[in-house]
């Protein structure tokens, strides 16, 4: 088996940039390809697409890739889903690679799946876990499945390359060295527009983006136990005290009390803070996969058989039209004296 | 003898209870606090053609049957009781007898805008000198050109103040009691009928009650329902099919009530453990269960009968009454294991238990819905 | 008139899912079965398209005979045409296959805009519906917020996770619909009469799909499952139960602790 596929080689990385600037979760991706690289005894390569985006092929060295295919093109000026598929398709139709890492945004979980039917390959979604298995030098690759209750781990045996999408947050980046450097092959692309072309009329940025609740370090999240969208202005307050910034379960999001982009959980973001603060949260398994690695967990419910107990660092079981308020109070008041 | 429900009326029952949980829940403690009667929800009820589930479609209904109508009944009552009243006086007092006695052109008329939810219906039967003993009407109606002269007041009525359109009794011959009644068909805003006191009530307080008042208002001829002196029979027919409405409310209640305290008894801790670790919850809970169960089955059987017989009055008859005293019974004994937070207002089954105490009452009272099953039983 | 074409699931309820306590393992009994949320706004989507420009909607879904029940809700909601794709020779398939599979199906049909749901909660891997736009050869809009037609095309806002775009696309095309699009409608009762006593289901089984059978079920999968496990639970903490001011205390102490505060 392994002899069918000798001539697929090399990790490689879809480097997600916008604007000129690299998503995190590229480097966290270029981080894990290096584990795997090393396993199979090959070396990293990152996909860079884009217009005059050649200078970010430092930044990618640095962070540990060994080769950067650049790809610069005017129909890649902004991501639109079939220039970007071509431009893979055309990468890994020319390099063969053993492995293909996207990040799991919005960008990546469009661009990857069009990969994958176009190659004819398998593809796994927002993977949390990745490595090779020692006897057959296959892709591992983990993911949650079933709503966060059952984990999966798949493989792509019979399709090469095998690929990936990744939850970002998930994998560790590699320290940075400067002056590192990755050899830079360009790779020209020929582009054609068709009718699966589409035109960008207008890009709008969303307010408040620096309340993009998986950049916080303290979130107070609030569930179906707040009963109404007027008490989740205790959690407000809650979270200004301690500068943190509030968050929701699904049900408190599907009740309209909390927007979308606050929602917690498997259909929601996936958020690892220093401190999360469940009120009013049963913990459904979806919500508990979202939040579980947080460093500390603190969960205030009525009901003391509530799932979200068994994972909490602490818990009290009452009333939270009280003890938030309370709480809020409290800290608050300390604050004051310090 | 088949108990299984249809596939469709499985998946209308999920509706129901969906809409109900999504849509009438929140908002039921707001009802009872403010007696305000819940326009936003109805106008939800009558977007989706909860307002004439079982009038067929040619008449702007849903072409559904009174099963599917009474489980819609039930399931909005078990979060709102005063919403579930306004569903079933409509339904079951307006839309019906229009569609069982109504001319052609009354339902093209009158029909068509109420069961496709355009308009909302009521029902005056009720005065203050004719409660249980409906042949006590006072209110007079009297031709002249072409026209019925109505004098008179009606009170208790549901949806009173809301309502767009009327199924008003009145007597157009007094000479000869009962058979002297005719139904008319009244519209909001003729001269002449307007509307006197609002009731403050126990329970069921946004479904707005008012007295009704007519002084001199001339309706057309051709709005009197059925022919006349044929009142009384056609208000004790569809009291009949309101019965299987008020019975749906009733049940609704008690599930309602029932649903709320298991929850509330695994939750609530006495001396070291669960209320719902105790022997009296435990059978208390037994008991009303298996008394919401048999509510159910007489209900639904009565819904069946509705539609599958001519004559229904003895099934109307039990299914309200022991709905309404089961309602009765689970909503007292869960304020009872609820203890003193369930004479609070903080708990549902407060509202819940006087809710309840009203389907004892109107459309018949318990009482009438005994004279109805004895006379079937000794003639 | 417009054709349009809406993928349905029908998906567990994740949210009612539990798992045993003791075994770790999953309950699935009593789980309800529901229409995928994201999938019923693309549904929803197709019907306001069809009450103001007028379109004839089909909907489509693959999977055992239950999922007759999702297709009956669609036609509840007001959807004109009903396709069941099922059949044991499809069992198995991972999303490269499903996708192969129902895109053969939805190529039976006539179609302007076929609408997926982003992602199905009880996968979540979001991938059938840009697979299928590419199996049908059609350009696709994944996470769809907002859409208008407009002549030839499609006006749809994006979403991405800082901003939107805003994109003109030409019909056919395939739209991902999230369930921010909008907010579904209601069945109506009478709806769901006349979808069990008038219209029907039409069920396609193997023949009836052209596709390759190296494309389908099990067999067509290139991913295949190694194992499945548990997840493993972070270890329970303390839990205490005081009155309101003495939990705040308790709260506040923890807090400092940790040196939170």
């Amino acid at each position: 088996m392994k002899s069918e596929f000798s001539e697929y080689k090399g990790v490689y990385v879809f480097v997600q940039q916008v604007e000129g600037v690299i998503a995190p979760v590229s480097f966290e991706l270029i981080g894990k390809a290096k584990q795997l690289a090393k396993a199979l005894n090959s070396s990293v390569s990152a996909v860079l697409c884009g217009h005059n985006v050649a200078h970010l092929a430092d930044e990618l060295g640095e962070y540990g890739a060994d080769t950067v295919v650049l790809i610069d093109d005017p129909a890649l000026e902004s991501y639109m889903t079939e220039p970007y598929a071509h431009a893979m398709y055309s990468a890994i139709e020319f390099f063969k690679p053993e492995i293909v890492l996207y990040g799991a945004t919005t960008i990546g979980r469009d661009l990857a799946p069009r990969v994958s039917a176009r190659v004819h390959t398998g593809l796994t979604a927002d993977c949390t876990g990745l490595e090779i298995d020692p006897e057959t030098d296959r892709l591992l690759m983990t993911r949650p499945a079933f709503g966060g209750n059952l984990m999966a781990t798949i493989i792509c045996p019979d399709f090469r390359p095998q690929m990936a999408t990744v939850r970002p947050g998930v994998m560790q980046k590699c320290e940075r060295e400067p002056g590192r450097k990755a050899r830079v092959l360009p790779f020209g692309v020929k582009f054609e527009r068709n009718d699966r072309y589409i035109e960008i009329l207008d890009v709008i940025k969303k307010m408040n983006e620096s309340a993009d609740i998986s950049e916080a370090k303290i979130l107070v999240s609030g569930g179906r136990g707040m009963g109404s969208k007027e008490n989740f202005r205790m959690l407000y307050d809650l979270a200004e005290v301690l500068g943190g910034r509030v968050a929701a379960s699904r049900a408190a999001v599907d009740a309209g009390w909390a927007d979308k982009e606050l929602q917690v959980g498997q259909t929601g973001k996936t958020v690892r803070p220093k401190l999360y603060i469940a009120v009013g949260i049963s913990g459904a398994i979806q919500h508990m996969a979202g939040m579980e690695e947080s460093e500390i967990i603190i969960a205030i419910n009525r009901d003391e058989t509530a799932p979200i107990f068994n994972i909490a660092d602490y818990g009290v079981v009452g009333d939270l039209n009280k003890v938030v308020p309370m709480l809020t109070e409290k800290i608050r008041a300390m604050k004051e004296n310090a | 003898m088949d108990f299984k429900l249809s596939s469709e009326h499985l998946m209308a029952r999920t509706l129901f209870s969906e809409f109900a949980e999504n849509e009438v829940k929140p908002y039921a403690a707001e009802v009872d606090e403010t007696e305000e009667f819940p326009r936003g929800t109805v106008q939800k009820l009558q977007h989706y053609g909860f307002m004439g589930i079982p009038i067929p479609r040619e008449f702007g209904g849903q072409g559904c049957d009174s099963l599917t109508y009474v489980m819609c009944v039930e399931e909005i009552s078990k979060r709102c009781a005063t919403t579930g009243v306004i569903v079933s006086a409509h339904t079951s007092l307006c839309c019906d007898p229009i569609y069982k006695f109504g001319t052609a052109a009354q339902k093209e008329e009158y029909l068509k805008p109420l069961a496709s939810g355009e308009k909302l219906g009521a029902f005056a039967l009720t005065e203050p000198g004719a409660g249980t003993d409906a042949g006590g009407v006072q209110t007079r109606a009297v031709l002249e050109d072409e026209e019925y002269v109505l004098n008179g007041s009606k009170i208790f009525i549901t949806n009173g103040k809301e309502a767009d359109i009327y199924i008003i009794f009145a007597l157009t011959d007094p000479s000869k009691g009962t058979k002297g009644m005719s139904a008319f068909i009244v519209e909001k805003g003729t001269p002449g009928f307007t509307f006197g006191t609002k009731e403050k009530k126990m329970g069921i307080k946004g479904s707005s009650t008012y007295e009704l008042i007519f002084r001199d208002c001339r309706i057309p001829r051709e709005n009197l329902l059925g022919a006349e002196g044929k009142g009384f029979s056609i208000a004790m027919a569809t009291l009949d099919g309101g019965r299987i409405g008020i019975a749906a409310q009733a049940l609704g209640i008690a599930e309602g009530a029932l649903e709320t305290t298991i929850a509330y008894v695994k939750q609530r801790k006495q001396f070291g453990r669960a209320i719902a670790q105790f022997q009296n919850t435990q059978f208390t809970l037994a008991d009303l269960a298996a008394k919401v169960e048999a509510a159910k089955l007489l209900v639904y059987k009565a819904a069946y009968a509705k539609d599958t017989q001519k004559r229904f009055s003895v099934e109307a008859a039990m299914a309200k009454l022991f709905a309404a005293e089961t309602a009765m019974e689970v909503t007292t004994k869960c304020v009872q294991l609820h203890g003193g937070y369930g004479y609070t207002r903080e708990y549902a089954v407060e509202r819940m238990m006087r809710d309840a105490k009203i389907t004892e009452i109107y459309e018949g009272t318990s009482e009438v819905q005994r004279m109805v099953i004895s006379a079937s039983l000794l003639g | 008139m417009l054709n349009i074409v809406v993928c349905i699931k029908q998906v567990p309820d994740t949210n009612e899912v539990r798992l045993d306590p003791k075994t770790g393992t999953l309950i699935r009994e009593g789980v309800p079965s529901i229409m995928n949320p994201d999938d019923k706004a693309g549904l929803e989507a197709a019907l306001r398209i069809k009450d103001e420009l007028g379109a004839v909607v089909r909907v489509v879904s693959m999977g055992p005979a239950q999922a007759d029940a999702v297709l009956r809700e669609a036609l509840a909601m007001g959807a004109d045409e009903a396709y069941l794709v099922s059949d044991r020779a499809f069992g198995g398939a991972d999303t490269w296959a499903t996708s192969s599979t129902i895109a053969a199906a939805v190529s039976k049909l006539p179609y302007d805009i076929v609408f997926t749901g982003r992602q199905a909660i009880d996968g979540d891997t979001a991938q059938v519906g840009p697979q299928m736009a590419e199996h049908l050869g059609i350009p696709n809009v994944s996470y769809a917020e907002e859409i208008r037609v407009v002549g030839d095309s499609l006006i749809v806002k994006r979403q991405f996770e800082n901003s939107y775009q805003v994109v003109r696309v030409k019909m056919p095309c395939l739209v991902t619909a999230l369930t921010e699009l909008n907010r579904p409608r209601y069945m109506t009762p009478g709806g769901i009469f006349s979808a069990y006593r008038e219209k029907q289901v039409n069920v396609w089984t193997r023949p009836d799909v052209p596709v390759d059978d190296a494309n389908i079920g099990l067999k067509g999968s290139p991913t295949r499952v190694k194992e499945s496990f548990p997840k493993a639970l972070k270890g329970k903490g303390e839990v205490v139960t005081l009155d309101a001011e003495a939990e705040a205390d308790y709260l506040v102490e923890k807090l400092r602790e940790k040196f939170v505060i």
